[in-house]
C-alpha cells in the first residue's frame, strides 16, 4: 500500500538495473569461450554481407591447411544446409545451424550447434554467421576474433554506411581480390581509408579465394590469433567496448 | 531485424525482476540504446508494442534515451570528430569509444501490492 497518503493504491517501486539488455546472451558467450578455451579451440566469428566470399574462404583455407589443422565450422544459415556441405566437401567438419528468421547467431545457438558436434577435437572453429551486416554485430558468441568479409564488389563506402559491424572486427578480409583488374573504380586505398574511419585499429588483408593471392596473411593472422590466445594471461573478449566495461 | 529478439530479452529480464518482487503491474521501463549499438529505436517501439502483449509489460510504457557516438582519445582525451580518422592526431593512439554503444535497461517502475 501507499504509505505516503493513506489513498490505498499500490505502490509504484522504482527498481535501478543498469544492465545491458543482452546480458544473457553475453553470459553464454562467456561459457561457450570457456569451453574453447578449456579444450585449446580458437573460435573464429565470420561475418559479412550474403555472397561476400566467407564460405569461399573457408574453403581455400582448408585446402591450405590439409593435413596439418583439424578445422571445424558451424554454418548459420537460414533455410538451407548449402554451405555446411560445401564446407564438408572441403574437408571441414561442418554442421548448419539453420536459423529460419532470424537475421543472426546468438550464443544460445551457438552453444546448442555444439552438441553432437565434435569441436573438442579441433584446432580452430569458424562459426560462419548469417549473411548480414546489421544484426550479427551486436551478439557476442564467446569467439576470439571476429572477422568481416567485405568483398571487393561491394563498394568502397561499405564500412562508412555499416559502422556498428566494422567497429566489432578484428580483422576485415577484403575479398575477391582477383575481380580488381576488373574493377578500375575500386581503389584498395579508399576501402582502407573508410575503414580507418569507423575501426580504432584498422587492419584488413586483401584475398583471393580463388587465385589463393593473401591466403599466407590470413593463415598467419590465424596463427597469430592462436599463439595470442595461448599466451594471455586475462581474459579479453574481442569486443572490449564501453558496453563490454560495464558487464 | 534482431530488435525483436533485443524486446524478447528486455521482457523476460523484466519478468524476472517483477517476479521476484511479486509486481503485480510494470508501469514504464527505462533503456538507453546507443547510436553504434546497432539497434534501431524505431524498430525496438515497433517490436516493444508487438511483444509486450500477454506480458507483465503489456501496459507498461517504453523510455528510450538515445546516446550519440563519442569517440575520444585514451591518453590525452581529445575529442575525435564525426568521420574522421579513429586515431588520435597528437598522440597517435587509437581511439576509444567514451558512450555511444550502450544497449541497456536503466530502470524498472513495477507496481508492489
Amino acid at each position: 500500500m501507499c504509505d505516503t497518503c493513506g489513498c490505498g493504491d499500490p505502490s509504484i517501486v522504482p527498481v535501478d538495473v543498469h544492465e545491458t539488455i543482452l546480458a544473457a546472451n553475453d553470459r553464454t558467450a562467456a561459457h561457450n569461450r570457456e569451453h574453447f578455451r578449456a579444450r585449446g579451440v580458437v573460435a573464429i566469428n565470420l561475418m559479412g554481407s550474403p555472397g561476400a566470399g566467407k564460405t569461399a574462404v573457408l574453403e581455400a583455407t582448408a585446402h591450405r591447411l590439409a593435413g596439418r589443422k583439424r578445422l571445424g565450422a558451424l554454418a548459420g544459415d537460414l533455410a538451407t544446409e548449402r554451405d555446411a556441405e560445401r564446407l564438408s566437401a572441403a574437408g571441414i567438419t561442418a554442421k548448419s545451424i539453420t536459423t529460419g528468421s532470424a537475421c543472426h547467431l546468438d550464443a544460445a545457438m551457438v552453444h546448442r550447434g555444439l552438441h553432437h558436434f565434435p569441436w573438442r577435437e579441433l584446432d580452430c572453429l569458424f562459426v560462419e554467421n548469417v549473411g548480414n551486416l546489421v544484426c550479427p554485430a551486436i551478439y557476442d558468441l564467446g569467439q576470439d576474433a571476429n572477422v568481416v568479409a567485405l568483398a571487393v564488389t561491394e563498394g568502397e563506402d561499405k564500412p562508412l554506411k555499416y559502422p556498428v559491424m566494422f567497429r566489432k572486427a578484428d580483422l576485415v578480409l577484403i575479398t575477391k581480390c582477383d575481380l580488381l583488374p576488373h574493377l578500375p573504380e575500386v581503389q584498395i586505398e579508399a576501402i582502407a581509408d573508410a575503414l580507418a574511419r569507423v575501426m580504432p585499429r584498422p587492419r584488413y588483408l586483401t584475398v583471393s579465394a580463388r587465385t589463393g593471392a593473401g591466403m599466407d596473411g590470413w593463415l598467419e593472422y590465424l596463427e597469430e590469433v592462436s599463439t595470442l590466445r595461448r599466451s594471455a594471461a586475462v581474459t579479453v573478449p574481442s569486443d572490449a567496448g564501453p558496453r563490454a566495461a560495464s558487464r | 531485424m534482431h530488435e525483436y529478439s533485443i524486446v524478447q530479452a528486455l521482457v523476460e529480464r523484466v519478468t524476472l525482476e517483477a517476479r521476484a518482487r511479486r509486481a503485480t503491474a510494470v508501469h514504464r521501463l527505462s533503456v538507453r540504446i546507443g547510436e553504434l549499438s546497432g539497434v534501431e529505436v524505431a524498430l525496438l517501439a515497433t517490436a516493444y508494442r508487438t511483444f509486450r502483449e500477454r506480458t507483465i509489460c503489456e501496459r507498461a510504457e517504453l523510455e528510450v534515451q538515445t546516446v550519440a557516438a563519442r569517440w575520444e582519445c585514451p591518453a590525452c582525451g581529445r575529442a575525435i570528430g564525426r568521420g574522421d580518422l579513429l586515431s588520435c592526431p597528437a598522440c597517435a593512439v587509437p581511439a576509444r569509444l567514451a558512450e555511444g554503444d550502450e544497449i541497456m535497461l536503466d530502470r524498472i517502475e513495477m507496481e508492489v501490492p
